[in-house]
């Protein structure tokens, strides 16, 4: 935490809010702050620094240390809405300042050209709400190299002969390879496919304040000790303390957007860290709570004008819910990789991006990556072969052998979009502030399942081909988990089927703002952060211009 | 050698064999993984129990030790999997105590049935101590017994010491927990107990000859 961060009275109306500090909300924060405004960002979790960042398994994952609780938020799942929702654990998400970047395993693709525009290329698709977006990934391009830029991201322009066109190369080159990722290129080209350097969050070359990555190991659901993962924690964040014009206010939940007379909103209401009601004055609303609480906060913020929800006049607030498809195959070699140093993924391939439903059988696409991303005490508990001793001298044998010479090939790919599946406020469980809890209502589209078991026989191809001397793969199932928080306030030009516009404006309320995953329209290939956080950017643009050209209350 | 002096010392150790160029990019790195070495020394494990009478603990230690034995490496034995028990059962897994309250008792109640000569389960051989323990796992296909049913609030005695003993064995020795002993779990698995390595990692990127383009074949249309 810098000294130089302003303390805002609640009773200040500063220019702009920001509800949530993770992809979107730091970068919202660092953007509007360097240009001249006054913000304030209300996080609900703690502030964490580097220093609080260990390597204890049971504190970060069993305890949720940086992530959402379920004791204190409990969560229900139901597959359709016809059934009544059980309570059960349904999503994950980072609850600190930076976000879920914070943990995240940092996979940074673009989206393609085909992303933005897939529902007129193919058609509609039965049983699916799919939609064009309102810009292109042409509009989108200077800013995701911005992203690059700005944060930092390590990677290889041009290795990839599927990729889009870019107007810079990354800023640094990629990560070291991994025994995974030499593994899966040499068995990738056998079979003419076309791996290459993952495009990775993460420092391969020191930037002020931050190192490159250390490959400490602790990498996918930790904080990174160094700040090499570039989070917003590290980057953006940071950036916005630097203007003198931003206060971070960490602990601070917030559950209601009120609007004036004039329907304009005026601020965000939340609980403190003392569970005190508090009111922040503002002259506009930018929401960046994530693709489950961002709806979360517009349903629970339903008023006469809107009882259905804030700006929900479409009735898609919290719909169209897409978590991406896919699937984890894992493999046995003989030799050790020592896949447990470093970040998690090395190389990926992009061949199957584009698949042809004529000779698939299904519509979607996606990508593979190989990786290892787990902990010794996850991995002694998960990711043995199926079948092998659970304790004793065997279990003992298999663990010592095993642990150094696994590795994954991931599948990564589309979800269509379905309207029914979404958040939306549990009717009967309440979280530890009273407020209702968060339902998940899930049923993977059929294409979805299709393409995700198709991925793991592309995988299953991919490791025979590298010599594995074992693999398996657990069977494609729908989901009820979601950690891809996708669609929920879908972007669009006609406001009976989107929530916001192109300027990430909510159709219904002038001076209120979102972004985050729940604007993206499509699911892309599995790896939605770059989109988001270019989304950000350009966001931010947009609001700048409209308060510049006096289009926003002052 | 004490794990918490060598990882005091392991600025100096460690550097043998990497760069100076290396060095220079990370310092900062490697003094912030520094400071949290220093920070873990002041969790030195006493001698000393917690939760478990003495008496509890050789038990449990027991028990463990067929969890993860001792082979021709250390196993939860030596890695003192019981403090990690002990400490957890005052701290994250408090809700465990009724777990093995009542888990020990019924532990005691079939060495008296299965095998009356050895008078507890720490005193039997270890091929007695199998047996008692496959006879209280419920997921074992040959138990050829009802499994051991515990009541509301309580966990399955076995999986739940199960669970704690490979979590003690190979948490991160530099937390709070007490597990993981010299990082002994950690050396059993071929996990180098170091906060940062650099290339090569593997057998298989050890030859590695740097990044090959891709041949200029790719068929842009669809797969």
């Amino acid at each position: 935490m810098t000294l130089n961060q302003p303390k805002y009275k609640t009773t200040d109306e500063v220019d702009f809010v920001v509800i949530g500090s993770g992809a979107a909300g730091g970068i919202l924060a660092k953007e509007l702050s360097e240009s001249g405004f006054r913000v304030v960002v209300l996080e609900q979790g703690p502030y964490l620094t580097e220093k609080d960042f260990v390597h204890d398994e049971i504190k970060v994952l069993n305890q949720d240390f940086l992530t959402n609780h379920p004791d204190l938020q409990p969560t229900t799942f139901r597959k359709t809405p016809q059934d009544k929702a059980k309570q059960q654990r349904a999503l994950v998400y980072g609850r600190l300042v930076g976000g879920t970047s914070t943990h995240f395993t940092a996979n940074f693709w673009r989206f393609h050209e085909i992303d933005f525009i897939e529902r007129s290329k193919v058609g509609p698709i039965p049983g699916a709400t799919l939609s064009d977006w309102p810009i292109t990934y042409a509009d989108l391009e200077p800013y995701y190299t911005k992203v690059e830029w700005e944060i930092g991201v390590s990677g290889q322009a041009g290795a990839s002969p599927f990729d889009p066109p870019r107007s810079k190369p990354y800023p640094m080159p990629p990560l070291p390879v991994k025994s995974s990722g030499v593994i899966f290129e040499r068995a990738a080209r056998k079979l003419g496919w076309h791996p290459f350097p993952a495009p990775m969050a993460i420092l391969s070359q020191p930037r002020p304040g931050r190192s490159a990555c250390i490959n400490c190991g602790f990498c996918l659901a930790f904080g990174c000790e160094v700040g090499a993962k570039s989070s917003s924690l590290a980057t953006a964040i940071r950036f916005a303390e630097k203007t003198g014009r931003c206060e971070i206010r960490p602990n601070s939940y917030v559950h209601r957007i009120e609007l004036d007379a004039n329907g304009r909103a005026t601020g965000a209401v939340y609980f403190d860290a003392q569970r005190s009601v508090q009111r922040q004055k503002a002259k506009a609303v930018v929401v960046c709570a994530n693709g489950a609480e961002t709806p979360r906060l517009l349903l629970l913020s339903a008023n006469k004008q809107f009882p259905d929800g804030l700006a929900n006049s479409s009735g898609y607030v919290g719909k169209n819910l897409m978590l991406n498809s896919g699937g984890v195959t894992t493999a046995v070699f003989e030799e050790p990789l020592n896949d447990y140093k470093g970040f998690a993924v090395s190389r990926i391939l992009h061949d199957f991006y584009e698949l042809d439903p004529d000779k698939v059988g299904f519509h979607g696409g996606g990508g593979l990556d190989a990786r290892f991303d787990m902990t010794p005490i996850g991995f002694a508990l998960g990711n043995l072969p199926p079948g092998s001793p659970r304790w004793g001298k065997g279990f003992k044998e298999v663990l010592s052998n095993n642990f150094t010479r696994t590795c994954e090939i991931f599948g990564h790919g589309t979800s269509l979009p379905v309207e029914n599946n979404s958040f939306s406020l549990d009717p009967d469980v309440k979280d530890a502030w009273g407020l209702p809890a968060l339902r998940l209502t899930y049923k993977d589209h059929p294409d979805d399942l299709k393409l995700s078991t198709w991925l793991n026989a592309r995988s299953a191809e991919l490791l025979d081909a590298a010599g594995a001397t074992k693999m398996w793969a657990p069977p494609v199932q729908e989901q009820q988990f979601a950690v891809h928080l996708l669609g929920t306030c879908r972007m669009g030009n006609d406001p009976k089927t989107s929530v916001i516009n192109s300027d990430h404006r909510t159709h219904d309320v002038k001076n209120l703002f979102l972004c985050d995953g729940s604007s993206l329209v499509t699911s892309g290939r599995g790896q939605p952060t770059l989109t988001i956080e270019a989304l950000a950017f350009r966001a931010a643009d947009r609001i700048t211009a409209l308060a510049k050209r006096g289009d926003l209350p002052a | 050698m004490d794990s918490h002096l060598s990882r005091r010392g392991f600025l100096s150790q460690s550097l043998t064999g990497i760069s100076a160029v290396w060095i220079s990019a990370h310092w900062p790195a490697m003094l912030s993984a520094a400071t949290h070495a220093r920070q873990s020394a002041k969790f030195s494990s006493p001698a000393k129990f917690e939760h478990f009478s003495p008496e509890q603990a050789a038990e449990v230690d027991a028990i463990s030790a067929r969890i993860i034995p001792t082979t021709d490496t250390p196993g939860a034995h030596e890695a003192g999997v019981v403090f990690f028990i002990d400490r957890a059962l005052v701290t994250f897994a408090k809700d465990n105590q009724k777990t093995y309250a009542e888990g020990l008792p019924e532990l005691q109640a079939r060495v008296r049935e299965m095998f009356p000569a050895a008078g507890k389960f720490s005193a039997a051989t270890p091929e007695q101590q199998d047996k008692i323990l496959e006879s209280l796992d419920e997921q074992s296909r040959d138990a050829g017994r009802t499994p051991f049913r515990s009541s509301a609030g309580a966990q399955s005695f076995f999986e739940t010491a199960r669970v704690h003993t490979i979590m003690g064995f190979l948490i991160d020795p530099d937390s709070d927990k007490r597990g993981n002993r010299d990082g002994a779990g950690w050396k059993v698995i071929g996990r180098d107990n170091e906060h940062m390595f650099q290339p090569p990692f593997g057998y298989y990127d050890k030859d590695y000859p740097g990044w090959q383009p891709n041949p200029p074949d790719a068929d842009k249309t669809k797969s």
